[in-house]
């Protein structure tokens, strides 16, 4: 017990100077673990491997990082071909998930463990034992402060002994000769609360990292009036984790019935600004019923262990393309890709049987068109009005039969034959048929749907990882907040009277500690207080008048 | 009123905070500097009256402010001894610059409130509205801070600070009030925003603290003759004391912005964390002020070190806000400039 701080790593400021070791040229292996083990478990090295962290963070800020932003990357190898070489062998890319990132969070977690084991082992220890016996000369302490007091001193260590208790100290009583004294500490949740932050931080990156493996994270693109059920071939794309089992998948379906955006105009930029988007869903859970749901950005749908978000949409033309014989060869909605915040959209359309040549066409679409000079049209707000398809058609083999996946938003138009150019293309109003060029049939403009664009998430991690972050910040409003500190009442019998003695030890940085001694004195020894001329042997009652001894002030805990 | 007149009367109010700002921060120049001549006018007097003590034992005052543990600094220890002649003109300036800064902060909050009204929401949805809350809230936490401490000698970084930032945001970043895009329209807009530019608040209080302390300390070695005001301040061990408690306010704020962003971004973005260019820099700025409390509590690191590492937190804190904000692509880069 003299020594307060043996928990904490050798250079915690408050650890006490060891004296120097003998320097041994020449350590056993042992020797050499039980050095290393210190060295990485020292204050110092804690705070260096923090600062390396932080450091190690910033290439993530400067360049486009794989795991967020991969079109950027690309872009970034297109503009700068011989620094991304240079730095993409560093690895800066996945900063995140490079070697030194890594080695780094690794061995401050290493760190974390070594030092936080023998911590909470002490800590323990100390939970269980009394109170340190008061020093023999409180002189020294911090506020040190004396009162003389009338009363009998079994009664006065009593009564400090209450006053101690109701502050929320521990409390035990020591006599040594003639004194008796009251030795009482507080804040041992400083210490528990600094414990459970740092093996919440632990928490955190156990949580993040194994269950990790568990996470899935996939795409759908769901067209109105169309119902997706989640299974993994309904995807369009999916990222599994390590452990990822389809079997797991909940069979539950969605269908996307009605789709709405609305936007204000803002006159100082001239452009619309989105307000709501509100997709109204049916849902049905295996072997239940459909029931309505409402899916928002920013409000994700729970639904069969997995979040669902909202995070784009646009317009699904509906389009039915007829051979000479008046037969539909293709019909159905065609998702176009926003191009503008006004929904001017582009979306490729192949027909590969049932004409007599395959067909691709590239379309643009203007939900509210307007004419932007030089014959080109412009999308004027996002709203559909009066909307507008135009048509670029190409003729030739689709290489859909290559059994290579080809992407159905992109139209390869290497090798195939423009049949109609962008300056004469196809153009089509809401209901509108044309006929394609060279006798292959016609195409009707026949309808419009929206779709969302849907990421569904499954993450059984969310909730341990919130759970550990909230008891980190719960330890860390403890450890930062609540002193610990000793304080002292010494009770001394003497020839005139009761002596009294205050004083405290701060545990750590206690700026309040020598106002708290003093007002611990205040309140202990006014009960006491030989009261003037006042007929010796009537001591004064609890309720003494305020006004006799001042202003009360508050005690703080 | 319509949107667009209260939106006027808010940048009506804006330039007048700023013009009382520039009035204040005046004023705080001249209590430094009173505090310097006052520091002059008291070493004469020592000189003269126990020369022998006050060149021979310098040290002597030093460790009788550090033993009053508290807000009572070197210069006002010797101040009391000696019945100094001008404490006056401190204390004028003082509250002169403390009642022009009141003044600013109402018309500040005015302007926050109008700009609120006039948008029909939370004033913090782009940068411009960013900047007026973060700088308003840096002056609440300064005049807040006298309730406990006396920190007036900070009142011309404070004001200056303050009277930069907001002019720079209203001269490059107004803009007029426009509704918030879908992915902003949360609660935790109203949370996640607010406690950030509170941690932010304590941080710029910490930063100037820690500033302070390094003066001081050069000063107590017997550099910075010309700075004589530091006399008149704590010591170097009471302002990083200060210092350090204020950051540690700041921090506990901080940490709850990085968990009330984590899960903002998991109702809006489908994942609590994916080290997008803010997220990184929240991290980092956690990171670093955790690292200056382990410095604190590092034998070697007290004093000087970890001060500059207060200072290089609070120099992220400022990047994070500044150029992360205007020149690096992310998912937060619609603050709307
Ligand atoms: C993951 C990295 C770490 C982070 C983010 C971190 C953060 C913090 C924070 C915020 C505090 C102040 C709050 C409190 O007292 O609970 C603190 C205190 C402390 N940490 Fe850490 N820490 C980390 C790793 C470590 C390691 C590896 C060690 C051991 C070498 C360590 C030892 C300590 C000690 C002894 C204190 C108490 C300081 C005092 O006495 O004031 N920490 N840490």
């Amino acid at each position: 017990m003299s020594n307060p701080r043996s928990d904490r790593p050798a250079d915690h400021v408050d650890a006490p100077v060891a004296p120097a070791a003998p320097v041994n040229p020449r350590l056993s292996p042992v020797g050499w673990l039980r050095f290393l083990w210190r060295l990485l478990t020292s204050m110092r090295t804690a705070l260096v491997l923090l600062l390396l962290l932080a450091l190690a963070a910033v290439p993530g800020s400067l360049v486009p990082q794989r795991s967020s932003d991969p079109n950027g990357v690309i872009q970034y190898q297109r503009d700068n071909p011989d620094l991304f070489t240079v730095l993409d062998g560093l690895g800066v890319f996945s900063t995140f998930s490079s070697p030194w990132f890594s080695a780094v969070y690794l061995l401050l977690f290493l760190s974390l463990v070594g030092c936080v084991i023998p911590r909470t082992k002490h800590h323990v220890d100390a939970l269980r034992a009394r109170p340190p016996r008061t020093p023999q000369r409180l002189e020294r302490l911090v506020g040190f402060t004396t009162r003389t007091a009338a009363g009998e001193p079994e009664r006065i260590v009593d009564r400090g002994r209450a006053v101690l208790r109701g502050l929320g100290y521990r409390v035990e009583r020591y006599d040594r000769g003639g004194e008796l004294s009251i030795s009482a500490e507080r804040g041992y949740l400083r210490e528990t609360g600094n414990l459970v932050f740092h093996v919440a931080l632990l928490g955190v990156l156990l949580a993040v990292g194994v269950g990790g493996g568990f996470i899935y994270t996939g795409q759908r693109v769901l067209v109105q009036d169309t119902a997706f059920t989640n299974t993994l071939a309904s995807y369009d794309s999916i990222n599994p984790g390590r452990f990822f089992d389809e079997s797991k998948l909940e069979p539950y379906s969605l269908r996307l019935d009605d789709f709405t955006g609305s936007y204000e105009f803002d006159a100082a930029s001239r452009t619309w600004k989105p307000v709501d988007f509100t997709a109204s869903l049916s849902t049905r859970e295996p072997g239940g019923d459909w029931t309505p749901a409402e899916l928002k950005v920013n409000h994700p749908l729970q639904i069969g262990g997995t979040a669902v978000y909202l995070l784009g949409n646009g317009y699904a033309p509906e389009i039915t393309v007829r051979n000479p014989a008046g037969e539909a060869v293709f019909s159905g909605p065609v998702v176009f890709r926003p191009q503008d915040a006004n929904l001017f959209s582009l979306g490729v359309i192949k027909v590969p049987d049932g004409l007599d040549r395959q067909l691709g066409m590239i379309g643009l679409f203007y939900p509210d068109p307007i004419a932007a000079g030089n014959g080109a049209l412009a999308s004027f707000s996002p709203e559909a009005n009066d909307p507008i398809l135009t048509l670029e058609v190409y003729a030739g083999d689709l290489g859909l039969d290559t059994g290579v996946p080809v992407n159905v938003y992109q139209l390869d138009t290497d090798g195939l034959e423009q049949l109609v150019g962008r300056s004469d293309a196809l153009k089509l109003g809401l209901g509108d048929t044309v006929d394609l060029p060279d006798g292959l049939g016609t195409i009707e403009f026949s309808g419009l749907r929206r779709y969302v664009a849907l990421d569904i998430h499954h993450d059984p991690t969310q909730g341990w990882v919130l759970l550990a972050a909230v008891t980190a910040l719960g330890g860390l409003l403890l450890s930062l907040f609540i002193p610990r500190r000793r304080l002292w009442i010494k009770v001394r019998p003497g020839a005139d009277g009761v002596t009294l003695e205050y004083a405290g030890l701060a545990r750590g940085e206690d700026p309040a500690l020598e106002r708290v001694v003093a007002e611990l004195a205040d309140r202990h020894a006014r009960e006491f207080e030989p009261v003037g001329p006042a007929p010796a042997g009537s001591e004064p009652a609890e309720s003494a008048p305020e006004g006799s001894v001042g202003p009360e002030r508050r005690i703080e805990p | 009123m319509t949107a667009d007149d209260l939106a006027s009367i808010s940048l009506v109010l804006v330039y007048s905070a700023l013009a009382v700002y520039v009035l204040a921060f005046i004023a705080a120049v001249l209590g430094l500097s009173a505090r310097s001549r006052t520091a002059e006018q008291a070493d004469d007097l020592a000189l003269a009256e126990r020369p022998a003590q006050a060149v021979l034992n310098p040290a002597a005052s030093a460790a009788a402010s550090g033993a009053s543990s508290g807000s009572a600094g070197r210069g006002t220890a010797v101040l009391e001894r000696l019945a100094a002649p001008q404490p006056t003109a401190v204390a004028r300036f003082d509250r002169m610059s403390t009642a022009l800064v009141a003044i600013a902060f109402a018309l500040h909050v005015a302007a926050l409130v109008t700009r609120g009204l006039a948008a029909g929401r939370v004033p913090w949805g782009n940068m411009y509205e960013f900047a007026l809350t973060g700088t308003g809230i840096i002056v609440g936490v300064y005049l807040a801070a006298q309730f406990w401490r006396d920190l007036r000698f900070l009142a011309a970084y404070a004001t200056g600070i303050v009277a930069i930032l907001l002019g720079l945001a209203t001269v490059n970043f107004y803009v007029a009030v426009a509704p918030l895009p879908p992915a902003l329209q949360s609660a935790w807009l109203v949370i996640h925003v607010f406690v950030a530019t509170l941690g932010t608040g304590f941080f710029a209080l910490g930063g100037g603290l820690s500033i302070a302390q390094l003066l001081q300390t050069r000063h107590e070695a017997g550099g910075l003759p010309r700075a004589r005001f530091l006399a008149a301040l704590p010591s170097s061990e009471t302002l990083e004391l200060l210092a350090s408690r204020v950051i540690i306010v700041g921090f506990a704020f901080w940490t709850f912005t990085l968990m009330a962003g984590a899960i903002w971004a998991n109702a809006a973005w489908g994942r609590y964390w994916g080290w997008d260019t803010k997220e990184v820099w929240t991290f980092i700025i956690w990171v670093v002020y955790a690292g200056y409390i382990h410095a604190r509590a590092t034998r070697g690191w007290r004093g000087t070190r970890s001060a500059w590492l207060a200072l290089v937190g609070f120099s992220a804190v400022l990047f994070n806000f500044t150029v992360v904000n205007l020149l690096f692509k992310g998912l937060h880069s619609y603050s709307g400039l």
